[in-house]
């Protein structure tokens, strides 16, 4: 437990929520990141430029937290190459055929108190766990 | 233009949010799926903040009969449970924990650890068109 930041991640993931709400409010559509990248595959026009201009500023976003507090996050990926193919291939395949990730599913869809997201949650959360207690303790260590 | 200004600000936002969470880090995101191991409990923090926030959001701007710049809100979720949700659910649970990353993360890291993060999101990508291909063939 010697990295717990609930307060970093209650705050953040506040932000989060309150980014949800503005696309909501402004654009009746929910903040589904792997919704708004599926759906600009093969879109024209608005439906392409809103999701384009969605996806660039997010990308922003660790940038302008750079300049914002000073100091650039530290990530670590640790996957090889292999994995990182393996895992991305997964991730897209899995969450145009469910209809949503951590935060289509996890955060609009829970709001929303769609019973399909609640379910889609727990399956995603349950196999997450499973998938990272098999690859640490149990082949990896 | 303002649909425009609007997914830009919610862009942002998002991503700042991702980013002070920790959410963006795939070693945060395996500390926190690993039980068994050293257990960093914060990410179940981003969840409770995100939902709450969008619960009580939705619910004031779903007074609105419509949305600032656009003619509808998205329809009432369907409550349809069938095998597509639970096996693209489960596919997708797998994928993010031999990573530790999920689609906004996989964005973002675009910028924080650009090579590794490319040939993620690339593949992200393709899983998604190759989804639209079965989805074709089958006839959904």
């Amino acid at each position: 437990m010697a990295h717990f930041t609930p307060w970093a991640s209650l705050f953040g993931g506040i932000l989060i929520g309150l980014a949800a709400v503005i696309l909501f409010a402004g654009n009746g559509r929910l903040a589904g990141v792997s919704g708004i990248i599926g759906g600009a595959l093969g879109a024209r026009g608005r439906e392409l430029y809103w999701r384009l201009a969605f996806l660039l500023s997010l990308l922003l976003g660790p940038l302008a937290w750079t300049t914002i507090s000073g100091s650039e996050p530290a990530i670590a990926i640790t996957a090889d190459r292999g994995i990182l193919v393996v895992g991305g291939l997964l991730v897209g395949l899995g969450t145009q055929m469910g209809g949503g990730c951590t935060s289509g599913h996890g955060i609009c869809g829970m709001a929303r108190l769609s019973l399909r997201s609640i379910v889609a949650v727990g399956v995603f959360m349950v196999v997450a766990f499973a998938t990272v207690f098999v690859s640490r303790h149990v082949v990896g260590g | 233009m303002r649909e425009i200004v609007t997914a830009l600000v919610a862009g942002l936002v998002f991503g700042i949010g991702l980013t002070i969470s920790g959410m963006v880090d795939p070693a945060k995101v395996l500390g926190f799926l690993d039980i068994a191991g050293d257990w960093d409990p914060s990410l179940a923090f981003v969840m409770l903040g995100g939902v709450v926030t969008a619960f009580v959001g939705f619910r004031l701007v779903g007074r609105r009969t419509m949305p600032l710049f656009a003619p509808a809100f998205p329809a009432e979720p369907d409550n349809t449970i069938d095998g597509r949700l639970l096996a693209g659910a489960a596919l997708f649970g797998l994928g993010w924990g031999l990573v530790g990353l999920c689609p906004g993360p996989a964005v973002t890291a675009l910028v924080l650890d650009s090579h590794p993060a490319t040939i993620f999101f690339a593949s992200v990508v393709v899983g998604m068109l190759v989804w639209r291909q079965i989805a074709k063939r089958s006839g959904q």
